[in-house]
C-alpha cells in the first residue's frame, strides 16, 4: 500500500490499524516498532500522533522506554465484559442472521480444500 | 377455482432455490444480493397473502364470523368440505411463522443491544472494537456509529496487511447496509421453508460483495483470499473440541469465497440474465396470483354480503 493511499485513509481507519497491531503484538511497542509492524509506508510522525491521540482517549497506556514511550492497549478493567459480550452473541447459529461474520464454520472437507488453495497460491 | 389460484404462491417458492443458486454463481455479487433479496421478499409476501386469504375464506364459513362480516349468503369461494380444514391449516401455518419470526427478532434484538452497549463501553480506536478472547472471530456490528468487532485471537492469526483486508471486508458490510439484506432474507425464510436456501444464497452474496469490496480496497485479490482462508483455518482449529458440523455434499461457503477471489475478477457470466429473469418471474408470478386470488375472494365476499355482482 502506497503512502499516498494512506494519506487518504480516514483517521479512524488508521487508529484501528494501529490498535490492531498493538493487540496482535501482545507486548508494548514503540512508534518505530508499530511502524515496522504495519509495513504500510506510514510516516513515523503519523504513527506517533495516532499513538498519543489513542493514549489521550484512554485506549492505550504507555511506559517510558529509552527516550520515548512504548504503548500497549489498556486491558479490560472488568475482564468479564469481553467474555460476557462474546457469550451473548454466541448462542448457536442465531448470530449469523444479522451479524455478518468474517468466516463461517468449516465443513470437514473444507479444511483440506483451504490448505491446498493456500499452498497453490502462496 | 379460487383455491387453486391461491395454492400457486405456496408452491412457487419450491421453484426458487435452483435459479437463486444460478444467480449467485453467475451475477456480480452486488447485483445478486439485490435480486435474491427482493425475490425472496416478493415470494414471502405472496405466501403470506395466499395463506391469509385461504384462512379468511374458511373463517367466514363459521356462522358467527360470517355474521360479523355481515355475510347474508354463504361464501361461494370453495366447497364447504375443503374450506374449513384448508383454512385451519393456513391459519396454523401463519401462526407458526409469526411465532418463530417474533422469537428470532426478540433474540436478535437482545443480542445486538447487549453487543452494542458493551462495544460502546470500551474505549474506541476508530471503528474497531477488540474483544480479548482465545477464539478467532470477527463481525460487523451495525448501528450508529458502525463498528467492527474482532477478537485478539483473530488479530494474532493474521499479519498487518491481512488485517487490513479483514477490516475492509467488515467495513464493506457496514457501508453496504448488508444487515438489512440479511434481516429481509431471514424474514422470508420464516414465511416459507423453501426460501431457506434462498436466504443462504443471500448470506453468501453479502459475503462475496464484501470480499470484492475488500479486494478492491486493499488492491489485492490474492491477499484478501489468503486472509479469509487463514482466518477460517484459525477459527476451525480453535473450534476443534466442538461437535463436528454435519458433512456437506459440496464444499462450504469459505472455500468458494476463497476460490472466487483467486480466479480473475468476474465478468458477467453466460446465463446470468436468464437466471435473474427466471427468479424474478417466479417472484412476480407469486405476487400476481396471490393478488388475483385475494381480489376474487374479496368479490365473493361482497356478493355474499348481498351487494350486486361486479361492483
Amino acid at each position: 500500500m502506497s503512502a499516498e493511499k494512506d494519506e487518504r485513509r480516514s483517521a479512524g481507519e488508521l487508529e484501528a490499524a494501529v490498535m490492531a497491531a498493538l493487540w496482535a503484538a501482545g507486548t508494548p511497542l514503540t512508534p518505530a516498532q508499530v511502524q515496522t509492524e504495519l509495513a504500510s509506508g506510514l510516516a513515523r510522525t503519523t504513527v506517533t500522533t495516532i499513538l498519543s491521540r489513542l493514549h489521550e482517549k484512554g485506549t492505550l497506556e504507555r511506559q517510558r522506554q529509552g527516550r520515548g514511550y512504548a504503548y500497549r492497549p489498556v486491558q479490560d478493567p472488568h475482564g468479564l465484559t469481553a467474555l460476557r459480550m462474546h457469550s451473548e452473541l454466541d448462542r448457536g447459529s442465531d448470530r449469523e442472521t444479522v451479524l455478518a461474520r468474517f468466516v463461517a464454520q468449516l465443513n470437514p472437507d473444507d479444511e483440506g480444500v483451504l490448505r491446498r488453495l493456500l499452498r497453490e497460491n502462496p | 377455482m379460487r383455491v387453486a389460484l391461491l395454492l400457486i404462491p405456496l408452491l412457487l417458492p419450491w421453484a426458487a432455490p435452483a435459479p437463486a443458486r444460478r444467480v449467485l454463481d453467475r451475477c456480480p455479487p452486488g447485483a445478486a444480493l439485490w435480486t435474491l433479496t427482493v425475490s425472496a421478499l416478493l415470494l414471502a409476501a405472496g405466501t403470506v397473502a395466499a395463506l391469509g386469504t385461504l384462512a379468511l375464506t374458511g373463517l367466514l364459513r363459521i356462522p358467527a364470523l360470517a355474521a360479523l362480516g355481515e355475510l347474508v349468503h354463504p361464501l361461494s369461494t370453495s366447497s364447504a368440505r375443503l374450506a374449513l380444514p384448508l383454512a385451519a391449516l393456513a391459519a396454523g401455518l401463519l401462526a407458526l411463522a409469526a411465532f418463530t419470526l417474533i422469537r428470532t427478532v426478540l433474540r436478535q434484538a437482545a443480542g445486538l443491544r447487549s453487543a452494542r452497549s458493551e462495544a460502546g463501553r470500551r474505549p474506541p480506536a476508530g471503528d474497531l472494537c477488540v474483544v480479548d478472547s482465545p477464539r478467532p472471530d470477527a463481525y460487523a456490528l451495525p448501528g450508529r456509529p458502525h463498528r467492527i468487532v474482532v477478537t485478539t485471537a483473530m488479530l494474532r492469526s493474521l499479519d498487518a496487511r491481512e488485517r487490513e483486508a479483514l477490516f475492509a471486508h467488515e467495513r464493506a458490510h457496514n457501508a453496504g447496509g448488508h444487515h438489512y439484506f440479511l434481516a429481509a432474507a431471514e424474514v422470508a425464510a420464516h414465511c416459507h421453508p423453501a426460501l431457506r436456501p434462498v436466504r443462504d444464497a443471500v448470506r453468501m452474496a453479502a459475503e462475496r460483495a464484501a470480499d470484492e469490496a475488500a479486494a478492491s480496497a486493499v488492491g489485492d485479490r490474492r491477499l484478501t483470499a489468503r486472509a479469509i482462508a487463514r482466518a477460517a483455518l484459525a477459527a476451525h482449529a480453535a473450534d476443534a473440541p466442538r461437535p463436528a458440523v454435519t458433512p456437506a455434499a459440496t464444499s462450504g461457503p469459505v472455500p468458494r469465497r476463497v476460490a472466487a477471489l483467486l480466479s480473475p475478477a468476474a465478468r458477467r457470466a453466460r446465463g446470468a440474465s436468464w437466471a435473474v429473469a427466471l427468479l424474478t418471474t417466479c417472484a412476480l408470478l407469486s405476487c400476481a396470483t396471490a393478488a388475483t386470488g385475494a381480489i376474487a375472494v374479496h368479490q365473493d365476499i361482497e356478493i355474499a354480503q348481498g351487494d350486486t355482482a361486479g361492483t
